[in-house]
């Protein structure tokens, strides 16, 4: 009895899944598969991909660094919060979100009036009689979009398992003779990496397949996979080239989640992707 | 409590599920119009202007336009082609118009529907993408140019396509985001007919635009008006229109065509769909907008030429007299329009622009 309930109350997801996630899935894989012109079974589009290799690995690169960055970032803030008090945990916490509340293309856009040749670091630069400097355009820039963007991806998994851990461990490590360095990198550390590696897939899988952040900041050399994608649908007029392109980078995508779960050793608390 | 409060909640939903359906009932014979169109293509009302849109809804109160743009004919295309949508009414340029009448995505107009026909000149007549004028009405018409900004650009550079190349200008110079125009000035640059077909000479150009890319600062369709009116950018090639559009934001861009090299000159026509639902309406609204006055206003707002010379009446005489807009014969003479090419040149033009854009 218990357990048709359960099935019950599960159908309206298992449909929505079927639905919205199972047979896109097959249809992504059915157009990968296509000529684009006849619609007959092929490996053309895979064999095309070869040309794109290069903007998979840049695109695997810059998230690399973004989610390195974040991490960065986003640690010290973490572990600051989560060592408040709980009215300002709470403020604090709020305050991470708060970005999260406006449009994503807005805050992209605000960084390109701030960013570029004209913008408002630049007037203010030459106000002052110094030289204008290139900022945007440059794969810095892009870097420094993704950071700012999923910033909080970074930081609320990390807050989560950082306010979890239990300061008894804690000063048993220090009653044990342990320093202050001891302590965290003997006893926070590691008991913050399921926090580390779920906000590393947070930023990571987002920032992989990002393109409008690429196309506002960086230059026409810095080309990412998801801007390839997306070109391919609008203006190359070839889904069928950009269904493979999914597809490989769904792959890559769940390979690298794979690899971090693994690393997470997948039993611990906490290690499940938030 | 709680289960009251249920019982309302529903009473509630079942009263405003039935006011949805009477609601539906009433405005049977409100039609809904889709117009498809290029971004910053018609009158807006702002600036005194006419809102086209609204007086055409105020003419006709039972129809309702919904209103939506595109950057360029190929996203247009691709939006179309892949099926499953709406759409009544659209403006792509003459290249486009020929591969869609040919692939048989355009209906044939009723012309008893549209009266105002008559006040559009015969030069835009019989034209080679549609020369039984069969399929499109025109509604613009214009030229490509390079638009530069005086204050940075030295004149002694303005010698041609070239311009677009110049490393002294690195990274303020835009390009077009779509292959069809980009191809096009790689083609006047290396003097190359506009409509050729042949893959060697595509693959040159692709390597000529592969070549200006290090110089270019972005490809760009709509953002140019910002980037060329903040400065950003000081260089750009462009429709001779919207160079009027951003001239009276920034009085230092300057407009060129390269006479030597020749350039492009286009016609921007509305056409029906064949997935249209509401084909009376959409020659309707094609009628309306051929009417003088209202073209008149369009024009106007775009600074873009229009295709009759009734509505010049209704224009502003600088407007009407631009030589940018209305370029004289002599230039005119120098300028090409892209005809219609083969389905496999166009998807060989859109690839290697892809490899360009993606390299």
């Amino acid at each position: 009895m218990k357990r048709n309930k359960s099935v019950l109350l599960s159908t309206p997801y298992l449909i929505w899944m079927v639905v919205f996630t199972l047979i896109p899935l097959g249809v992504v894989c059915y157009y990968a598969f296509t000529d684009p012109a006849s619609g007959e079974f092929t490996f053309k589009n895979l064999k095309e991909l070869n040309l794109y290799w290069g903007v998979l690995g840049q695109s695997v690169l810059y998230s690399i660094v973004s989610a390195f960055f974040c991490l960065l970032l986003g640690y010290p803030v973490a572990y600051f919060i989560a060592h408040r008090g709980p009215t300002a945990q709470r403020f604090l916490y709020m305050l991470v979100m708060l970005p999260m509340c406006m449009s994503f293309l807005l805050r992209t856009l605000a960084w390109v009036g701030l960013l570029q040749d004209t913008g408002i670091i630049n007037n203010i630069l030459a106000a002052l009689g110094f030289s204008r400097i290139r900022m945007i355009r440059t794969p810095g820039a892009v870097i420094l979009g993704m950071v700012y963007n999923y910033l909080p991806y970074m930081i609320l998994p990390l807050y989560a398992v950082i306010v979890k851990i239990d300061r008894r461990l804690i000063e048993a490590a220090e009653d044990l003779g342990c320093n202050g360095v001891q302590v965290f990198a003997r006893v926070i550390l590691p008991l913050s990496v399921p926090g580390i590696l779920s906000g590393m897939t947070m930023v990571f899988v987002p920032a992989v397949s990002t393109f409008y952040i690429s196309q506002k900041l960086g230059g026409t050399d810095t080309v990412l996979i998801g801007d390839v994608i997306e070109r391919q649908f609008k203006q190359g007029n070839n889904p069928n080239l950009g269904a493979a392109l999914s597809l490989v980078l769904m792959i890559l995508v769940f390979v690298c989640t794979g690899i971090m779960n693994r690393f997470g050793g997948g039993d611990e608390e906490g290690s499940v992707v938030v | 409590m709680k289960k009251v409060f249920c019982v309302i909640l529903s009473v509630l939903l079942a009263v405003s599920c039935l006011a949805g359906l009477t609601g539906c009932g009433s405005s049977e014979d409100q039609i809904t119009l889709y117009v498809y169109n290029w971004g910053q293509y018609i009158s807006e009302g702002d600036d005194d202007s006419i809102d086209v849109i609204a007086e055409f809804e105020k003419a006709y109160p039972n129809i309702t336009v919904k209103y939506s743009t595109y950057d360029s004919n190929e996203i247009m295309y691709s939006k179309l082609s892949n099926g499953g949508i709406t759409v009544d009414v659209i403006i792509p340029s003459d290249y486009m118009i020929g591969r869609m009448a040919q692939e048989g995505m355009l209906e044939e107009l009723n012309f008893d529907n549209i009266p105002n026909y008559q006040y559009i000149d015969d030069t835009f007549k019989n034209t080679s993408y549609d020369p039984e004028n069969k399929y499109s009405v025109p509604y613009t018409w214009g030229t490509v140019g390079i638009i530069y900004n005086t204050k940075y650009v030295d004149e002694a550079d303005v010698t041609g396509w070239e311009l677009l190349w110049n490393e002294k200008y690195a990274g303020k110079i835009l390009m077009f985001d779509n292959s069809r125009d980009a191809f096009g000035i790689a083609e006047y640059l290396l003097g190359y007919d506009v409509n050729t077909t042949d893959e060697a000479e595509l693959k040159a150009c692709a390597d000529k635009l592969a070549e200006q890319k290090p110089v270019v600062q972005q490809y760009v369709m709509d953002q140019i008006f910002d980037a060329m009116e903040n400065e950003e950018a000081w260089i750009a090639p462009y429709y001779a229109g919207d160079y009027l559009t951003m001239a009276e934001e920034n009085p230092d861009l300057a407009f060129y065509q390269p006479k030597e090299q020749g350039f492009n000159v286009f016609i921007d026509a509305m056409c029906i769909p064949t997935c249209c639902q509401e084909k009376e309406a959409a020659e309707l609204f094609i009628n309306f907008l051929c009417d003088p006055e209202i073209s008149a206003a369009n024009m106007e707002y775009l600074g873009y030429s229009t295709p009759s010379s009734a509505a010049k009446d209704y224009m502003d005489p600088e407007t009407a007299g631009s030589e940018v807009a209305y370029p004289d014969a002599d230039t005119l003479s120098s300028a090409s329009s892209f005809n219609f090419l083969p389905e496999e040149t166009s998807r060989y033009m859109e690839s290697l622009f892809m490899e360009v854009r993606n390299g």
